[in-house]
C-alpha cells in the first residue's frame, strides 16, 4: 500500500460518517423538519454499536443495534415536536445534550476495552485489482452503503411520488394538508429515516472510524453534517461533495502539519471549518439557486385546522 | 356579455347536484355555521355572498372535505355521502381553487398538478395532458415551469387546470377574480361559462357583487354563519345584493368629484428605486403631483411596485435624492418616517397585523406607536403617557366604530375589518394634510369599507391630499377624483375618472400604457361604477 493510497482511504473513512448523517439530515429538512439532535443520535448509536458488536462479538449485529437506536432518537424528538408541538430547534438541542449524556452512561463499562472492527467486504478479482481494488472494492458494507443512500435518495426525492410529496410538506406544510397528505405521517418517517442514518454514522465511527469507545467520540460531526446540508442547499450530490471536501481537508491539514508546515497548528486545525464557511458563503450568495431549494416550511410547526 | 344566456332557461329543471341540509360547525364557543342549508344543480354557476366571518369559507371548506361539520348531512347526487377529506371530494367530482393559492413554489406546474391526482400517471404524459387541457380551455400553461417564477395570474391557471384534469362536476372558487385584471377577470368568465355548458356546477365566491351579477344563474346569502336568502343576481343589483348581505343598507360612498384643487402637498420628480431583492419591483422614472382636496387612485395588479411607492412615500425606504419627494412643499426624499410624519403626513400600510400594528401589544400602545412624535404629548422626558394613549384609543373607538370585545384589547384578536377601522382611525384622527394609504379595505366587509372610504373623501375636501393605492377598481372609482395605473414599476399619467374607462385600466395594467395614450377610445359606459 502506498501512501496516496492510504491518503485516499483516510478520506473515506473521514467523510463517511458525515455524509451518513447528513444525507439522513437532508431528508429530514426536505420534509421542513430542523432537527439539530444530530449529535445526539449519532452518538448513541456509535455506543449502541461497540456495545452490542462487543458483546455479541458480531459488528454486523452492531450495526443493526445503532441503526434501532438512533432511530429510537429520532422517534422521541418526533412525538416531541410533531405530536406535541414542542419547539424544534430546543427540541433538537435537548436531544444532543441527551444523547452524549446517555452514552457516557451506558458507555462507562466498555472505554478502554477493545473493540470489533467491521470487516472490508472482500469481492472476488475486483478487489484485487491494483489501486482501485483497495481504493474502491475493499471498503467496509457502510461505505457502499452512504454511497448508495446519497444515489437511492437522489432518486427518491426527483423521481418518485413519494418524493414529490415529501418535498410538498417541506415546501408548503398548509396545502399539503389541503390536498390530503398527512403532514405528520410524512415528517414522522422521514425524522425516522434522518435517525437510522445518524445511526450508522455512529455504528461507523465506533466499528470502523476508530474501533474502540471514547465518551464524546461524534466530536462535533453532528454539526457538521448539518451544515453540510445548509451548504449543500438541499441536494443530495452536493452533500456528496461537501462530505468528501471536508472529509479531505481535514486529513490534508494533518499531512500538512506532519510535514512541519510553517502554519500555527491551530489554525491547520481550523481548515475543515473555515473551508466549509467560505463555501457555505459563496453558495449562499446565489440567492435564486438557495431560495428554490430551501425547504420554505423548514423548523415551522405545523397545527392542522381540523 | 350575454355568453350564458341560453344557460339560465330552465335553471330550475336541472337536477340536484350537491345538497347541504342543516350544516353547522362550531369552533369553540363560535358557531361559524349554524344550520345551513345549500342545494347546487348541475350546469349552474351558484354565487356565494356574504361579509366577512359570515361562515362562507367554513361551508366551502366543509364541501371540499377540508373541515368537519359538527352536525349535517351533505348529499351528492341524491345520496347521502361524508366527505372525510379533499381526496373523498375530489374522489365525488369536486374541486376547488383557493383563493390563497394552495401551489407548492418550489416545485414545476406538472409536479403541483401532479400532487393534486390520483397517483398511476406517468409525469411525461401528464404534462402532455396538461397542455391539452390547458389550450382546450383557452388557459395554455408550460408544464415545466417553476411555480416561484410564475405571475399569480398564471398560478391561478394552474389551480383551475388541476382542477379541471379531475373532469369535476362541481369547481368551487374562492374570490378568484381578486388578483386578475379586467381582461384577464374576462378570459376567465369565458372559461367559466364553457364549463357550465359543458354541465360542470360552480360555486362562486366572491365580494364583487357587479359580477356576481354578470356571471351567475343562482345566488345564496349568508349572515352570521346563517342562509338569510337566496335570489336570482340577474334580477338584483349591486346595491340590493350588498342590502341582503349586510341586513341593512349600506352607506352610499359620496364622492362629489369636484374637481377644485389646491397647491401640490405630494410632489414626485421622476422618483427610481432599485429592487431589493429577486422578487421586488424597481420604480421607474415615477412623477405625480397630487393636490390639496383631491384623492388619487392608483390602480395595479399585485407585486407591480404598490409597496415600494409606498414606501419611497411614507419613508420606509429612502430615495438618492431629497428634492425628488416633497411633501407640503419641504424636500422629503431623505427624511426618516417621524419627519414626515412631522410635516403633517400620514402612512397606512397593506399589512395591517405585524406592519401597520404589532399583534401582540394592546391598541393604546399601538396608538404610541405612529403618534408619539406628532405633537400629542403622548412622550412625556422619555416616558409613555399611559392615560393620554388611552383616551386617544377610545376617542378613535367610537369614531370609527371599532368593535371589540373588551376594552383595550391586543391588536391581534380584532377581526380584519375593525382592525383595519384602528388602523385607518388612528391615522386619520390626526387629520393629516397628506395621506397614503395601500389597500385601504383588503379583506374588509362591505359596511366597514364605505366607512373607511367616505371618511378619506371627506378628508380630502377638507384640504387633504390623499393618495389610494389598491387592486380593487370598485374602490378606486369609488374615491378617486384622479386615476393612475402602476404597471412593472412605471406610473401613468394620472387622468380625471370620469375619463378612464375600465378598458383603458386594464390595458395599463398590462403595460400598454403610455406610448398609446392619446388613442384613448372613447368610451363613457364601464365609469359609473
Amino acid at each position: 500500500m502506498n501512501g496516496f493510497e492510504a491518503l485516499v482511504l483516510t478520506i473515506i473513512t473521514a467523510s463517511t460518517p458525515l455524509l451518513l448523517a447528513a444525507i439522513g439530515e437532508l431528508v429530514v429538512e426536505r420534509s421542513g423538519v430542523l432537527n439539530l439532535g444530530v449529535e445526539g443520535m449519532m452518538i448513541v448509536g456509535a455506543v449502541a454499536a461497540f456495545g452490542v458488536a462487543h458483546v455479541t462479538g458480531s459488528p454486523l449485529l452492531g450495526v443493526v443495534a445503532a441503526l434501532f437506536a438512533g432511530v429510537a432518537m429520532s422517534v422521541l424528538f418526533g412525538v416531541l415536536t410533531l405530536n406535541l408541538m414542542a419547539n424544534q430547534v430546543a427540541t433538537g438541542l435537548a436531544l444532543t445534550i441527551l444523547g452524549l449524556g446517555l452514552s457516557g452512561m451506558i458507555g462507562e463499562g466498555f472505554i478502554g476495552e477493545p473493540g470489533q472492527r467491521l470487516a472490508a467486504l472482500h469481492i472476488p478479482v475486483l478487489s484485487d485489482l491494483p489501486l482501485v481494488g483497495s481504493i474502491v472494492f475493499s471498503q467496509d458494507i457502510l461505505v457502499y452503503a452512504s454511497i448508495a443512500l446519497v444515489i437511492g435518495t437522489y432518486h427518491f426525492l426527483f423521481r418518485t411520488r413519494s418524493g414529490l410529496i415529501l418535498r410538498a410538506v417541506g415546501d408548503n406544510h398548509t396545502s399539503a394538508h389541503a390536498l390530503g397528505y398527512s403532514v405528520i405521517k410524512v415528517r414522522f418517517l422521514a425524522v425516522m429515516f434522518g435517525g437510522a442514518c445518524a445511526g450508522l454514522a455512529g455504528a461507523y465511527l465506533s466499528l470502523a472510524y476508530t474501533p474502540q469507545w471514547v465518551e464524546g467520540m461524534t466530536a462535533g460531526r453532528g454539526w457538521i453534517a448539518l451544515a453540510l446540508v445548509v451548504f449543500a442547499s438541499w441536494r443530495p450530490n452536493r452533500v456528496l461533495i461537501g462530505a468528501y471536501l471536508f472529509g479531505a481537508v481535514s486529513i490534508l491539514q494533518f499531512h500538512a502539519q506532519a510535514a512541519g508546515i510553517g502554519v500555527p497548528s491551530q489554525l491547520m486545525s481550523a481548515m475543515p471549518y473555515l473551508a466549509t464557511i467560505i463555501v457555505l458563503i459563496i453558495i449562499s450568495r446565489n440567492v435564486t439557486l438557495t431560495k428554490t431549494n430551501t425547504p420554505a416550511c423548514l423548523g415551522k410547526a405545523f397545527v392542522p385546522d381540523r | 356579455m350575454d355568453v350564458h344566456s341560453q344557460n339560465v332557461i330552465g335553471a330550475k329543471a336541472r337536477p340536484e347536484l350537491i345538497r347541504a341540509s342543516g350544516i353547522t360547525k362550531r369552533f369553540g364557543e363560535i358557531l361559524a355555521n349554524d344550520g345551513v342549508d345549500l342545494t347546487i344543480r348541475e350546469g349552474e354557476i351558484h354565487a356565494l355572498l356574504g361579509e366577512n366571518g359570515a361562515g362562507k369559507s367554513t361551508l366551502v371548506k366543509i364541501l371540499y372535505g377540508a373541515l368537519e361539520q359538527t352536525s349535517g348531512t351533505i348529499a351528492w347526487k341524491g345520496k347521502e355521502v361524508s366527505i372525510s377529506n379533499p381526496a373523498a371530494a375530489r374522489k365525488l367530482g369536486i374541486g376547488m381553487v383557493f383563493q390563497h393559492f394552495s401551489l407548492f413554489e418550489a416545485l414545476t406546474v406538472v409536479e403541483n398538478i401532479a400532487l393534486a391526482l390520483p397517483k398511476g400517471e406517468k409525469m411525461a404524459d401528464l404534462a402532455e395532458r396538461i397542455v391539452e387541457v390547458s389550450n382546450r380551455y383557452g388557459l395554455p400553461l408550460d408544464p415545466k415551469a417553476l411555480v416561484a417564477d410564475l405571475p399569480v395570474g398564471i398560478r391561478q391557471r394552474i389551480e383551475i387546470v388541476r382542477c379541471l384534469l379531475q373532469e369535476p362536476s362541481l369547481l368551487i372558487m374562492d374570490e378568484p377574480t381578486s388578483v386578475l385584471t379586467p381582461q384577464e377577470a374576462d378570459e376567465l368568465f369565458k372559461t367559466l361559462f364553457r364549463l357550465a355548458d359543458e354541465g360542470c356546477a360552480i360555486l362562486y365566491i366572491s365580494h364583487r357583487l357587479e359580477e356576481v351579477k354578470r356571471i351567475c344563474h343562482h345566488a345564496t346569502i349568508m349572515r352570521h354563519g346563517r342562509v338569510v336568502s337566496e335570489c336570482d343576481p340577474t334580477k338584483e343589483t349591486p346595491a340590493t345584493l350588498a342590502r341582503m348581505m349586510v341586513g341593512e343598507d349600506v352607506h352610499a360612498v359620496k364622492s362629489d368629484h369636484t374637481g377644485a384643487v389646491g397647491d401640490v402637498l405630494i410632489h414626485l420628480d421622476n422618483v427610481s428605486l432599485e429592487a431589493d431583492s429577486t422578487f421586488g419591483v424597481a420604480l421607474k422614472n415615477i412623477s405625480l403631483d397630487v393636490h390639496a382636496g383631491e384623492v388619487v387612485g392608483i390602480a395595479g395588479i399585485a407585486a407591480n411596485g404598490q409597496s415600494e411607492l409606498f414606501d419611497v412615500i411614507s419613508g420606509e425606504r429612502l430615495v438618492h435624492e431629497n428634492k425628488s419627494i416633497q411633501l407640503l412643499g419641504s424636500e422629503a426624499g431623505r427624511m426618516k418616517i417621524n419627519e414626515r410624519r412631522r410635516l403633517g403626513a400620514a402612512f397606512v400600510p397593506e399589512e395591517r397585523l405585524g406592519h401597520g400594528a404589532v399583534p401582540g401589544l394592546v391598541l393604546s400602545d399601538n396608538v404610541v406607536l405612529t403618534r408619539h412624535s406628532t405633537g400629542d404629548h403622548l412622550i412625556k422626558k422619555t416616558v409613555v403617557n399611559k392615560s393620554g394613549a388611552e383616551n386617544m384609543e377610545k376617542r378613535i373607538k367610537v369614531s370609527y366604530d371599532v368593535r371589540m370585545s373588551h376594552d383595550n384589547p391586543e391588536a391581534r384578536s380584532l377581526s380584519g375589518g375593525n382592525l383595519q377601522k384602528f388602523v385607518v382611525g388612528r391615522e386619520l384622527d390626526r387629520n393629516p394634510k397628506v395621506m397614503v394609504i395601500n389597500q385601504p379595505t383588503w379583506g374588509v366587509d362591505a359596511g366597514a369599507a364605505a366607512l373607511i372610504r367616505q371618511a378619506l373623501i371627506n378628508l380630502a375636501r377638507n384640504g387633504a391630499a390623499i393618495v389610494v393605492i389598491s387592486q380593487d377598481l370598485d374602490e378606486i372609482y369609488e374615491v378617486a377624483d384622479r386615476i393612475a395605473v402602476l404597471s412593472r414599476g412605471e406610473l401613468s399619467a394620472p387622468e380625471p375618472a370620469q375619463n378612464m374607462t375600465r378598458e383603458r385600466i386594464g390595458m395599463l395594467m398590462a403595460g400598454m400604457g403610455e406610448a398609446n395614450s392619446n388613442q384613448q377610445e372613447v368610451q363613457h359606459d364601464a365609469t359609473g361604477a
